[in-house]
């Protein structure tokens, strides 16, 4: 094949881009030579660089190429490129980027997008007429496959895109990618020529080389990294409280320097302001308005639950430039460039370099602009991740996306998926199930499991069992009841939400969503805030929840779920080595941060100790709640509940002893009504690698663990049944909730893969061996430093006031803490 | 397995069994709440593959404590079944037939929505509303106080639908939910009987008697 450069659709292309005063990256043209070979592989590269062109040019050039007598004229080419997003958000304007190059070029190429947003006809006219680039979410595509005759659609395709892949692995929706991927590439008709190539688009993240292995496990092939060698400058400046606190605690602290934001704010075109959860965001959207009311009108709220019409005219406006600041969580974390953001401010902890690095490249976005983010800590130590985060950045120390494994729940979904559509072979299936990176190491057994799970519904006493859901006829397995196949389809998009609940007023208007768990803690006539307004909740029906606007000033902001991410291994790392320089005096060599944070060292120094790289601090104190043993390993939310759960395990089989848990980013709590029997002569046996898996399989099963990942494998394995419009009345009879399946089946079915996958789930993810053992490790060969201080100390406050947040409404909370600082002050 | 304790009501013992029901020792009455049969089939039915072992072990349960208390009477203050018919409640019909001699009373509850000609195939006798035995009364939810006055010379109800649970905290932040039997000043809650339903949280007035079932024992709180 003759280089890219010069075949028609090269020239074609690049003439056209030269007429916008461009050319192309060397980037791109190196995938579109790959391309053009009908090579897989994936484009690294940051946003705003012209990756999307990377792909869809190539997928043009090839066209023209193949086509260049007519390629003009010809209309109708059937599918020619898939491409996948996570965000229903970021079609529309992917979409819109598209269709500007296609009518510059003057081909008769059509895009569409299929999601859940999509009308009823459209969706019926691209069945009729696919047209031929396609942007499509996860979930939608497996909709796609529960069609009659779906082959139909993919047989003339030639690339499949997943764009913004590193987002979708280590979900189940890259799962599902995975799953969708392995049924086109085998569906297509096997002629040489035809074979539909695979490419990835991903940002920087540490396992790109896996990243790629995962995406192409079933087209086997080896494929190509290509990367975009365009490193963007990044400049971090935190923003200081005037006043250090000693006793610092999660959540109050960032509010009072919002102050500070305003200046930053009227100083650049438009400001992106990132707030960790949807509930602080709502909060700050607020404040910045009691603390500036002139930017009324002028900043916007934009976060998950928001009415989608709302979030897309804030992304309008956010293009053209009309809006000077938008209170936004991970909600704009992905996508096409909003140009006029100059600034970003971060607020409280990101968690991670990787996402860091993300929000951060959101601003400046000419060549050699250097991107400025401001870092507004939550409490005051978070300062010090400021500080981990600036030398992680110069270490280019990027988190890696671990890929998800053995998801049961995302397999069953997808066999019932595919048996609604045209029915499947299962030796068929099978081999391709087994060809993804997911499900390499599935057994035949397990496979026999799944199948009986779909077509039995497990063990049952036969001559009393209605069971009906996957039946078999001539060897293939299909769904045939339609009411069922009904169900399922509604149940597909379910990957990605939690049991939501829409919020109307009962005056008619749409607000937005909330989580149920959250309006079930509520009762008539309280009042809380969704999209920036304050609501009297008023009452629920049909899976809606009616209220009314308020005068009222009191409202509680609700907390949703997902809130909440870990601190990753590196950050985790990188903070335990700041730490290290905690106590040094000398200016020139500390960090800002640390220079600032001293007083809070000091005092933490002389009530315990501050721990360095190779220590572990262990604080033992008692007040009135009983005795508290605080453990300092740093190393993320995640790991630190599964190590308060095996360290509870072992000091309990020293003695009868029951503990409750709490845990930050930082560190974890056990709290019990005895003394906890602690101390030089144990605490190395403690906290010993040895026996590690014991440990962990008998802890798993005391904690509470499990249950919480059987809430969403249920939904997905579809034995929760959230309800669909219209059937809601019938529907009643079938609700039940996640717990109660959990007790059911732990005790009457004990072995059943749905549950087995939730504590399967914990040990990867929570109690991942590995990451455990790495840890405990590092402690063998640590000085473990107990200490037993007479009062909390400022690094145990935070740990203390976050478990206290549970069972107090925040005002109270407020209180309770500012009386706790006074009585440590004094 | 503790042994059930006796709590008296009027001069009635009232028997709190661990396996949530209740023996009335005076008429030889065991009552029953919220059994809902058939539960785990109606889910089956519609592909969400529900362990049907709870259903066979809540009949086994309730079998035992027939004979336990060699009871002569069962009265079920509602939600004998879930749903619709299906062929779970066949193997009741079957079960039924072994215990014949048994006098079922059904006060009518939300989910009990069968053919009345399955109640008579299963020789039990239905109530609309409620059921009066000497000077108690037996109803699926309780009535408003308002109706409660037009039966002055009632001394005491007995109702289920709630499915009542009752939280346990111990110290150091350690809390539970248990099934419960709950006495008012006026009205008893019995736990739902059927291990395939979840519990509502009730929160106990100064007076009443929470009897909190932890699945061997039984704890009594007030």
């Amino acid at each position: 094949m003759a280089e890219v450069q010069h075949t028609k659709g090269f020239q074609i292309i690049s003439d056209w881009l030269k007429t916008s005063g461009h050319s192309p990256f060397s980037f791109q043209q190196e995938a579109w030579q790959h391309i053009l070979k009908n090579e897989s592989g994936i484009v690294n590269a940051p946003t705003g660089c012209g990756k999307t062109f990377s792909i869809f040019l190539g997928s043009i050039i090839q066209f023209i190429n193949t086509n260049h007598q007519n390629y003009k004229d010809k209309k109708n080419n059937n599918l020619q490129l898939l491409w996948i997003t996570p965000l229903r958000a970021l079609a529309k304007d992917i979409c819109r980027a598209m269709e500007e190059v296609i009518s510059q070029l003057e081909l008769k190429w059509k895009v569409g997008i299929r999601n859940g947003d999509t009308a009823t006809a459209e969706r019926a006219n691209q069945k009729k007429q696919m047209p031929e680039v396609l942007i499509i979410t996860p979930e939608s595509l497996h909709l796609l496959l529960a069609q009659k005759g779906y082959a139909h659609f993919f047989k003339s395709l030639k690339i499949i895109a997943v764009d913004e892949w590193h987002e979708l692995l280590g979900s189940k929706r890259g799962v599902q990618v995975e799953l969708a991927i392995s049924r086109i590439l085998n569906s297509q008709p096997h002629t040489v020529d035809a074979s539909c190539a695979v490419w990835g688009i991903s940002a920087t993240i540490g396992n790109l080389q896996q990243a790629k292995e995962v995406l192409l496990a079933s087209a086997n092939t080896k494929g190509v990294i290509i990367k975009a060698s365009l490193e963007k400058k990044i400049q971090v400046e935190s923003i200081y409280p005037d006043e250090i606190e000693k006793y610092p605690w999660a959540g109050h602290l960032g509010i009072k320097l919002a102050h500070k934001l305003i200046p930053i704010i009227q100083k650049s075109n438009t400001t992106l302001i990132f707030i960790n959860t949807r509930g602080m965001s709502e909060t700050w959207y607020q404040t910045l308005l009691d603390v500036c009311p002139e930017l009324a009108g002028s900043i916007a709220l934009h976060h998950g639950s928001i009415d989608r019409e709302l979030r897309e005219w804030i992304e309008d406006n956010l293009h053209s430039g009309n809006l000077k600041a938008v209170v936004c969580t991970a909600s704009l974390d992905l996508g096409v460039d909003f140009r006029p953001v100059e600034t970003v401010v971060q607020v409280g902890s990101p968690k991670g370099v990787a996402r860091f690095l993300q929000r951060a490249g959101r601003s400046g976005h000419s060549p050699d602009a250097v991107s400025k983010i401001y870092f507004l800590p939550t409490h005051s130590l978070e300062l010090i991740e400021a500080a981990a985060l600036k030398s992680a950045i110069e270490e280019s120390m990027i988190e890696s996306r671990v890929p998800m494994m053995m998801c049961f729940d995302v397999l069953v979904q997808y066999l019932n998926t595919i048996a609604i559509s045209d029915g499947f072979d299962p030796e068929q299936i099978y081999r391709e199930v087994k060809s993804t990176f997911c499900y390499s190491e599935l057994t035949k057994d397990e496979w026999q499991e799944i199948l009986f799970f779909i077509t039995e519904g497990g063990t049952a006493m036969q001559q009393y069992d209605d069971f009906k859901k996957v039946e078999i006829e001539n060897g293939l397995y299909r769904i045939n009841s339609r009411k069922i196949a009904m169900r399922h389809r509604m149940h597909i998009g379910t990957i990605v939400s939690d049991a939501m609940l829409k919020v109307k007023f009962l005056s008619g208007g749409y607000i937005g969503v909330i989580e149920e768990y959250f309006i079930s803690r509520l009762d008539a006539g309280d009042v809380f805030t969704l999209a920036g307004r304050n609501l009297e909740f008023m009452m629920i029906k049909d899976m809606t929840v009616f209220v009314k606007k308020t005068d009222k000033k009191k409202s509680i902001v609700p907390s949703w779920n997902g809130g909440r991410m870990p601190l990753s291994a590196n950050l985790g790392k990188k903070l335990r080595q700041t730490l290290n320089k905690a106590l040094i005096k000398n200016k020139e060599e500390q960090h800002d941060e640390l220079l600032a944070l001293k007083p809070l060292f000091d005092l933490q120094e002389k009530i315990s100790h501050v721990p360095k790289e190779k220590e572990l601090l262990i604080e033992q104190i008692e007040t009135k709640d009983g005795f508290h043993l605080f453990v300092y390993p740093f190393e993320g939310r995640l790991v630190h509940e599964a190590m308060a759960a095996i360290l509870a395990w072992r000091i309990s089989s020293i003695q009868p002893i029951t503990f409750s848990f709490a845990m930050n980013d930082y560190g974890f709590e056990l709290l019990s009504d005895q003394p906890i029997p602690v101390d030089d002569t144990n605490v190395y046996d403690l906290f010993s690698p040895e026996n590690l898996f014991t440990a962990i399989q008998r802890s798993v099963n005391s904690t509470e663990m499990a249950k919480r990942k059987f809430r969403d494998i249920a939904v997905i394995g579809g034995l929760i049944f959230q309800g669909m419009p219209g059937e809601k009345k019938k529907a009643r009879h079938l609700q039940s909730s996640a717990s109660l399946l959990f007790k059911v089946f732990s005790e009457y079915d004990s072995k059943n893969l749905l549950l087995r996958q939730a504590y399967n789930e914990v040990m990867e993810q929570q109690m991942e061996e590995a990451r455990l053992r790495d840890m405990l490790e590092r402690i063998q060969h640590s000085k473990i430093v107990i200490t037993f201080p007479k009062q909390l100390t400022p690094f145990c406050f935070p740990i203390k006031v976050d478990s206290m947040r549970e069972d107090l409404s925040s005002e109270k909370l407020e209180d309770r803490v500012r009386k706790m600082q006074q009585q440590l002050k004094s | 397995m503790q042994n059930p304790i006796a709590h008296t009501i009027n001069q009635n013992t009232f028997w709190v069994s661990p396996e949530r029901v209740l023996f009335w020792e005076q008429e030889n009455t065991l009552i029953v709440a919220d059994v809902h049969i058939g539960k785990t089939g109606h889910f089956r039915k519609a592909g969400i593959a529900v362990p049907q072992a709870v259903y066979k072990e809540d009949l086994q349960r309730l079998m035992s404590q027939i004979y336990f208390f060699k009871t002569d009477r069962l009265i079920i203050v509602g939600d004998l079944s879930h749903s619709k018919a299906n062929k779970e409640l066949d193997l009741f019909t079957k079960w039924r037939k072994d215990f014949s001699l048994l006098h079922i009373d059904l006060i009518k509850g939300n989910h009990d929505i069968l053919n009345e000609n399955w109640y008579k195939e299963a020789n039990i006798i239905t109530h609309s509303k409620q059921l009066v035995v000497t000077d108690f009364l037996f109803e699926h939810e309780a009535n408003s106080e308002k109706e409660l006055s037009t039966l002055a010379d009632i001394a005491y109800t007995f109702t289920g639908h709630v499915h009542p649970g009752i939280k346990l905290r111990g110290q150091a932040k350690q809390s539970f939910m248990f099934p419960c039997f709950y006495f008012g000043k006026q009205n008893c809650i019995l736990p739902a009987f059927s291990k395939f339903t979840g519990t509502y949280r009730v929160i106990p007035q100064k007076g009443d008697a929470v009897y909190a079932l932890t699945g061997t024992e039984i704890i009594k709180m007030g």
